[in-house]
């Protein structure tokens, strides 16, 4: 793609090189801003870096690295990730995860243990086991929370299951979670769209015909 | 401070309206100032709607 020459209204045209359009735009996916970064646009890559990166971290630490997986606990897609799954690297854990477990192993990066849904004690199924308090004998089989892992054990309609679980320990942060890790995703696609089209700037023409509409509107008004 | 309390999880807004308004700038300009302009615009917009729907609801509230 050639060089792209905005006219702005006050000062210098601007210059806007996108280089290899589509390199950019693998590498915009991979990791946010790394394709502006590519073409020579750092301050915006570093925008894009910083606001993305940030939202989805922040979102994951809201979500206790549970709120992004890949497949849902019955193994389909969790439709979430449609989204999550555009800040590229970031998101690959989920994916990881997810092929771990298919089979019904372990994930890696375990975060912590919970009863299993067999547990002679009814009350305390898929709760987390905390050695530190007098819960009984620890169970050989546990079913394990990881990092970006799908929820681990059977999946119940109308009982708790450990996604159930995880909306009861983490509460609204939970959903927040998943909230931010969305947005961050989506907010990459525009920043993909970015590396591979350059900005959407107004032409004059463009301009003019806004106003016009605009003080149509006022007349209206 | 009642009120303020009480919508708490309403400040989780703030950063996501801040990142949504400089990422939709920088999308719609190359240079750093004119994206701080839209950008602020965009954010005083989404403010401004919130506003408008948290007013509709609360005086609704009066009429139940």
């Amino acid at each position: 793609m050639p060089e792209i020459v905005y006219h702005v209204p006050e000062g210098e045209p601007v210059h806007v090189n996108l280089k290899d359009q589509y390199w950019a735009a693998l590498l915009a996916w991979l990791f946010p801003g790394a394709g502006h970064l590519f073409q020579g646009r750092t301050a915006k890559g570093l925008l894009f870096m910083i606001c993305i990166v940030s939202t989805f971290v922040f979102g994951l630490a809201m979500g206790r690295a549970r709120c992004v997986t890949a497949t849902t606990g019955t193994g389909s897609l969790n439709y979430y990730f449609l989204a999550q799954g555009a800040v590229g690297a970031l998101s690959f854990p989920a994916i990881i995860q997810s092929v771990k477990t298919s089979d019904g192993a372990d994930p890696f990066w375990v975060l912590c243990e919970r009863f299993p849904e067999d547990y002679a004690n009814e009350k305390i199924r898929f709760h987390k086991i905390d050695q530190q308090k007098d819960v009984g004998p620890i169970p050989e089989r546990t079913l394990k929370d990881g990092f970006m892992a799908p929820p681990a054990g059977p999946v119940f309609e109308h009982e708790a299951d450990v996604l159930g679980m995880w909306h009861a320990d983490y509460k609204h942060m939970f959903d927040l979670g998943v909230l931010y890790t969305m947005v961050a995703g989506l907010l990459n696609i525009l920043a993909i769209y970015d590396a591979f089209c350059g900005p959407a700037i107004l032409t004059e023409a463009q301009k003019e015909e806004l106003e016009e509409q605009a003080k149509k509107k006022r007349r209206w008004l | 401070m009642i009120l303020l309390a009480a919508t708490a999880k309403i400040w989780y807004s703030i950063p996501l309206i801040v990142v949504v308004s400089l990422c939709y700038g920088a999308t719609r300009h190359e240079v750093m100032s004119e994206i701080m302009r839209h950008s602020f615009k965009t954010a005083v917009w989404v403010l401004g709607f919130m506003g408008f729907i948290f007013a509709i609801v609360w005086l609704s509230g009066y009429f139940v």
